[in-house]
Parts: C-alpha cells; structure tokens; sequence
C-alpha cells in the first residue's frame, strides 16, 4: 500500500502505545522484520481526516535511545539513518499522563534529533482519577509541538490525534530541551564537520552509538573511534551528565504545568492488589494455581476443536482421493502435503490458548510481578526472573517462546534461557507421550482421584522443568558472561486486559506459528513421502510381482494384501533402508528398525512421529486414526521373539528420547536466527541428543 | 560493619515503608541506567515491598513502582 506520510509511535512500555496502534490501524496491520534483525516490525494504516493514508510504524517501546537491548536499537537506527526505508516523516511520542516525568526523557532525546513530533497524552482518564492536573496548552506552549490528550483504551482523543497528524509540519518546530553542545564540546563539533552532520546531538549519539550502527561505513566508525580518543569521551559520563541536564529541563518544563495533589492518597488500587499477588506465602500459592489453570484450559479446551481441525483434514484427504485420478501426484498432495499440514494446523487451538493466557498476564502486569518473585530463584541457576517468561512458553512451542527472550538484556542469562527452553515439554511431543502412555499405562484410578494415565503425564511435565533448571545450572558454569546482569524493570500498575489486544495476539502468533513450522513440516512430508514411496533398485516391482502370484491373491483379503505389500514396499524403501542402517545405534534403547525410521523422519519435527508410525504400521486414514494406530502398535509383535514390540521399558524409552532430544528444524533456525551464529544451535543440537541417547538408555535397561 | 566504613546509608539498608533521598551513586555503570528509570540525585525513594525470597525490592520513585536487586540497590548512596 502506497502511504503519504509515514508516522512512528514511539513510547516507554506500559503506555498503551500498542493499544494506540491497535485502535488507529484496527486489522489492517501486518507484522515484519526489518531487514536484518529479528525485531518485530508492526505497520497499519489508517485513513486521515483530509483522505490521505499514513503509514503507521509501531516501534517497540524504550525508556530511552540508548539501547538496552536489541529490540530498543532499532528505534535510534530508524529514527537516525536518513536512508532507512522506514525512516518516518512524523514521531508520534506517547506520554502516560499519570506518570509524566519519566516519560518525559525519551521525549526530550526524539525532540533533539529535530524530527518533527506531536505528542500524544495518554492514559488522562488515569491521570484525572489521580488528581493529576495538566495545563495542556501550557505545557504544549513551552514544548512547541502540538500536545493531543487522548485515551487510547476509551477511544477518546483519537479524531484529534489524526487531525493533528494531518496537520503536522514538515518541519521540527519544538524548543531546544538541554544544551547538547556543552556534553562533549570539540567531540561533536568535529564528528558534525567529517561526517557532514547538521545536527549536534545525533552527533553526539554517533558517538555513543557508532559501534552498533550499521548505516555507518567502517571509515566513518573508524574515524569517530579516533576522535573519541583525541577528546578522551567517556560513554557513560556522558551520558550521565546528559541524563542529569535532561530531567534538569523536565522538572523545570513541570513545575508551572503539572499540579498534584499535595496530601498523600490512600493506598493505591494497585499496591493492594500487590499485597496479595507477591505475598510471602499466598504469591506463590496463586501462581502455581494460575499456572494448573491454563495448563488446564490449554488441555481441555483445545480437544474439541483439534478434533473438528482433525476430522476436517480426513474429510479433505477423503474427498481428493475420491476425485484425484489416483496416482504419485495425487498420493504426493494428499498423503505428502496435507498429512503434514494437518499435522501442523491441530496445534493452532493449543497455540492460541496458550497465546491468550500469556497476553493475558501480560497486560494485566501480573507477568512483571512473576518475574519479581521467581528472580532470586532462577538467579540461582544461572537464569533470571525474565527468563520465567519463555520457560511458561515453552510449554507451547519454544519456537516464539525463544524469540521472547530479547527482553533479557544480559547476555549469558539470555543465551541460558535459549538453551534450555526446547527441554520444556512442548505441544508437539504431546500426541506423541498421549500415544506411548496409551499403550502401557493401565487406565485406572489410583488414591481415588488420580488417574494413572494423567500422573504419567504430568510427571514427563515436571521431569522437562527439573531437566531444564539442572541444564541451566551446568551452562552457569560453562559460560562465561561478558557483562553485569542487572534487574532494573518497571512494575505497571494493574489494569484490566483488553480483550482486543488478546486477540490480536492469539491470531498474530498462531499465524507466525503455521508459517515458521508449516514450511518446515511440509517440507520434511514431502521428503519423507519420497523416501517411503521409492525404493532402491527394482525391489518395489519385484515385491509387486511377488505378491500377484495366485498363491497370495487366492488365500488373503485384499484389505490384508494390500497391507502386507505395503508393509514390504516400506520395508525395502529408502526410509526402509535408512531404518535398518541405523538399527545397531539404536538397538541398545530397545527399538527397532520402525521406531528407528520414525525417529528419522521425525528429526526436523516431532509431531511426525504418530504419522509415521500410522505409515509404518500401514493404518488407511480414516476418522479413527489415533485409535487405529493405537491398536496396531498394541498387537505389534517382535517377529523373533512374539513379544509385544510396545513394552513398558520401550514405550518409556521413547519417551525419554524424545524428551530431550532436538527434533525440531523450527527451534534450530530460530536460535540461530537469534544467536547469528551456528556455534550455538550446534552445541545445543549435541548436548540435546547424547542427553535423549543416555536418558533412553537408563530409562530401558531400568524398565526392562 | 558497614556503617564504620561508609558514613552514609545506602538504599539496600532501608526497611519496607522508609524513605531516602539519593545522594549519589558508587558505580558508575548502573548510575546510568538507574537516573534514566528516574532515581536521580535529590528525588525521594520509598521502599515499596521486598519479593517473597527476599530479593529483588520494589521502590517507589517519581510516582511509579520500580523493582531492583539488593545489589543493585547497595549502590545508591542516601543523603
């Protein structure tokens, strides 16, 4: 879409910039990259009073320019690189009413870079409740810019929040806030000269920054190093003293505008709510309980509609059959492609629940407080109370869960928490530990209340959080961190969710799920299709000669014929043989050349596993598919021995195996997408799969 | 002991409900993150709530509520 002017929302977190975006853009969004980071890039567009579109840019929120972390770099590099694609026309800066004076620095430092800047006053219903009086055209009198109250939650203001948009000059009007110049005088003064740059403080952020900064050239960085030195510039006591000359300028922007009330309030709503949440005792005891309730919710709410995704898939599957001339092509598209799409597309409930909940304690700021509970404890092992976060997430799927780890700004607790997070018992191996439990686990009740099944299950949950936290805890002693880990984060006061941001979230994130492992899956079903489907040599035609002799089609069914060639043509394809190569690696685990062409298969994406093993133990697809290749695998019998092949030692070592070990494609693209660096989803790929061969070990030669 | 050694109070030495007022700071690197959250020379500090574990705080400062380490909180000088 072509826009006339290109608009940044730009914000501290907690202001409702989100929420403001939501409410200007409504559904028509989309979420990117920018190009060459992995930092969500959110644009919208919206219709002005006077018929022009603007491009509305969601940058993520900072509490200054100086980069925390990667997510924040991107708001000085958009607003400084004049050759940016995204770099915008017009700042939007989102100020929370209630609490103007923080607010207020990252105001200060967008204004000096002298881009024009209308500032929003949000969350004036919050601020009116505290007392809290602003004189607007006062304060927009002494800022210079155009100053908009609004309330992004009630859809108040937002008329004139556009019309200010469309109004707004092509020029920087506001006042200078501090004197750059006398910060790092001669330093900036000499890069403004050698890098042709008109304005003193992103100068001076040239130099703070130049490092990092990719629209630089090598020289220029080079040449700002060098200068730096010749002015002996200290980072941080530059940067202090800006700070200081900064909030200098907003107590004294404050004084005559913002009126608060003089008698201190009662206590506030917030901090009661606190009393209860992050209580000695009862804290915990709620967030155990919050966390029971969505695992809950994740569960049961889910099995209908995964059944209804399910049933729909056979339905497809049946349908193209019937009208598909039958042959490769037709058995590439329906048993190749869209086995696998279905195989993607039932977790979308779970995801999406999931997805709810996590957006849920999010915006309620429940989230902030967990992180302030867990921090000591997960300090411990080597992670941080951030870290809580992606752990819950990976529950679901560490694929966005892992991406949710920029917001931890330590390095080593990051790359911990990244490391860690795919042990997490995520939904993927769910139908896979539902099948192997099925199968050896007695269905009955134990102390009344406690069905054995479900016990099993909830101990392969308890068991992936122990293994994570023991894993954490070694890397605590392996890595080696660079930097200071600090814990300096805002606690937002409570608020009620907005149901619409819940379910922008739930949709966002189940589509950029279905896209980052749908391609994988599909992929891998073709592959694997292939390699089920062909054999080396003439061995299919000679198996097909074999059984068209009369001595087969007199004495068998044809529904059990057709299972026996299929069952030989698999045997004597590429996977076939792949299976048998491998069977001496695996053997020592207890399984065979099936489960072994399973765990092949189901190396890009674990979920394969039960459509392989309904391959291998050759099921029709049909509406019972779960429950058909329930039932083979329970009469599978050891052809040597006529044992059942599904004992309580395999099926737990199975378990164990897939477990731990890293058979997930997404996972190791998007820790590499990350980390940049193939060092650390190869370590991670390693430590993962000797874990899963040592713990399927011990797991069969215990049971056995 | 501490007290012999330094004259001033530190803010990791209040109890939950005290107030200071921020003197100074002792390093250099957490100074500056912490004046950007606004805990700047000469602004009034409350000690809001500890975590259950009894580490990290939580403080009241420029009316909102900011949690940090004991560690970290052992680095802001009172007046």
């Amino acid at each position: 879409m072509k826009a006339d002017i290109r608009v940044a929302l730009i914000g501290n977190p907690n202001t409702g910039k989100s929420t403001l975006f939501n409410v200007l853009t409504g559904l028509n969004q989309k979420i990117g990259n920018f190009p060459g980071v992995t930092v969500d890039k959110k644009v919208g567009y919206t219709t002005l009073p006077d018929g022009r579109q603007a491009e509305i840019i969601d940058l993520p929120g900072t509490y200054s320019i100086y980069p925390k972390s990667q997510d924040e770099s991107i708001v000085f590099s958009v607003l400084a690189d004049k050759q940016n694609p995204h770099r915008p026309d017009l700042v939007v800066v989102i100020l929370d009413a209630s609490n103007l004076k923080r607010n207020l620095l990252l105001y200060s430092q967008v204004a000096d870079l002298k881009i024009p800047v209308i500032v929003a006053l949000n969350m004036m219903d919050l601020a009116k409740k505290a007392e809290i009086d602003i004189d607007v055209n006062l304060f927009a009198k002494k800022l210079g810019v155009p100053v908009v109250p609004i309330s992004a939650r009630k859809n108040e203001g937002i008329p004139q929040l556009k019309s200010a948009i469309s109004f707004a000059n092509k020029f920087a009007l506001q006042e200078d806030s501090i004197d750059v110049s006398t910060i790092a005088p001669g330093l900036i003064e000499s890069i403004s000269r050698e890098l042709n740059i008109d304005n003193p403080y992103l100068a001076l952020q040239l130099a703070h920054q130049h490092e990092t900064l990719t629209f630089l050239t090598p020289e220029q960085s080079e040449r700002v190093e060098q200068l730096e030195k010749e002015f002996s510039f200290n980072s941080q006591k530059s940067q202090g003293a800006e700070t200081i000359a900064r909030y200098a300028f907003i107590n004294e922007l404050l004084y005559d505008t913002v009126k608060k009330p003089t008698t201190p309030q009662g206590e506030t709503h917030s901090n009661k709510i606190d009393k209860i949440l992050t209580h000695k005792f009862f804290g915990f005891i709620i967030f155990f309980g919050i966390l029971m309730f969505m695992f809950q919710a994740i569960f049961s709410w889910s099995s209908y509609p995964m059944e209804l995704i399910a049933d729909a898939f056979v339905w497809v599957q049946n349908w193209l059959h019937h009208v598909l001339p039958a042959g490769p092509l037709t058995s590439l598209l329906v048993d190749g492609v869209i086995a696998g799409l279905s195989g993607v597309m039932v977790f979308i409930p779970q995801i999406a629940i999931l997805f709810a909940f996590i957006s849920i304690l999010e915006d309620t700021g429940y989230m902030s407080r967990v992180t302030f509970m867990m921090d000591k404890l997960m300090r411990k092992v080597g992670l941080n109370g951030k870290s809580v976060v992606p752990l819950i997430g990976g529950f679901a799927c560490a694929v966005p869960s892992i991406m949710s780890t920029r917001t931890i700004e330590n390095w080593k607790d990051r790359m911990i928490t990244i490391m860690v997070t795919p042990l997490v018992t995520c939904s993927a191996r769910l139908p896979i530990y539902t099948l192997l439990i099925a199968l050896v686990v007695p269905n009955r009740n134990v102390w009344w209340l406690f069905n054995l099944q479900g016990l099993a299950l909830t101990g392969m949950y308890i068991f992936s959080l122990i293994s994570a936290v023991v894993v954490a805890w070694v890397f605590k002693f392996i890595l080696k961190g660079k930097e200071r880990g600090y814990f300096i984060m805002e606690l937002p006061v409570y608020r009620m969710p907005r149901w619409s941001n819940v379910i922008y979230s739930m949709y966002e994130r189940s589509k950029a799920f279905v896209f980052q492992a749908g391609k994988v899956i599909i992929a891998i079903s073709v592959i694997l299709w292939v390699l089920a489907s062909y054999g080396p040599g003439d061995r299919f035609t000679k198996i097909d000669a074999q059984y068209s002799q009369p001595k087969y089609t007199k004495t068998m069914s044809t529904d059990s014929l057709s299972r026996t060639v299929s069952l030989a043509k698999l045997e004597s394809s590429y996977a076939g043989v792949l299976g048998h190569v491998i069977e001496p690696v695996i053997r020592p685990l207890g399984f065979d050349w099936k489960i072994g062409i399973a765990l092949i298969t189901s190396f890009a994406a674990r979920e394969v596993f039960v459509g392989t093993m309904a391959t291998i133990y050759s099921v029709n697809g049909n509406a019972e598919k779960m429950e058909s290749v329930y039932e083979k695998m329970h009469q599978a019998k050891n052809p040597e021995t006529g044992q059942p092949v599904f004992t309580l030692a395999v099926a737990f070592s199975l378990m164990m195996f897939y477990a731990f070990a890293m058979q997930c494609a997404s996972t190791v693209a998007v820790v590499f997408r990350e980390t940049k660096n193939w060092r650390w989803p190869a370590i991670q790929f390693a430590y993962m799969t000797v874990l899963a061969y040592v713990a399927s070990f011990i797991a069969f030669h215990v049971l056995k | 002991m501490f007290q012999f050694i330094y004259k001033y109070m530190r803010l990791s030495q209040l109890e939950v409900g005290e107030t200071g007022i921020v003197k100074e700071f002792t390093d250099l690197e957490m100074s500056v993150k912490l004046m950007e959250m606004g805990c700047l020379p000469g602004e009034e500090i409350r000690i809001e709530r500890v975590a259950p574990l009894g580490d990290p705080i939580a403080i009241n400062v420029s009316g909102y509520l900011l949690s940090l380490r004991k560690r970290e909180a052992f680095t802001i000088v009172l007046q």
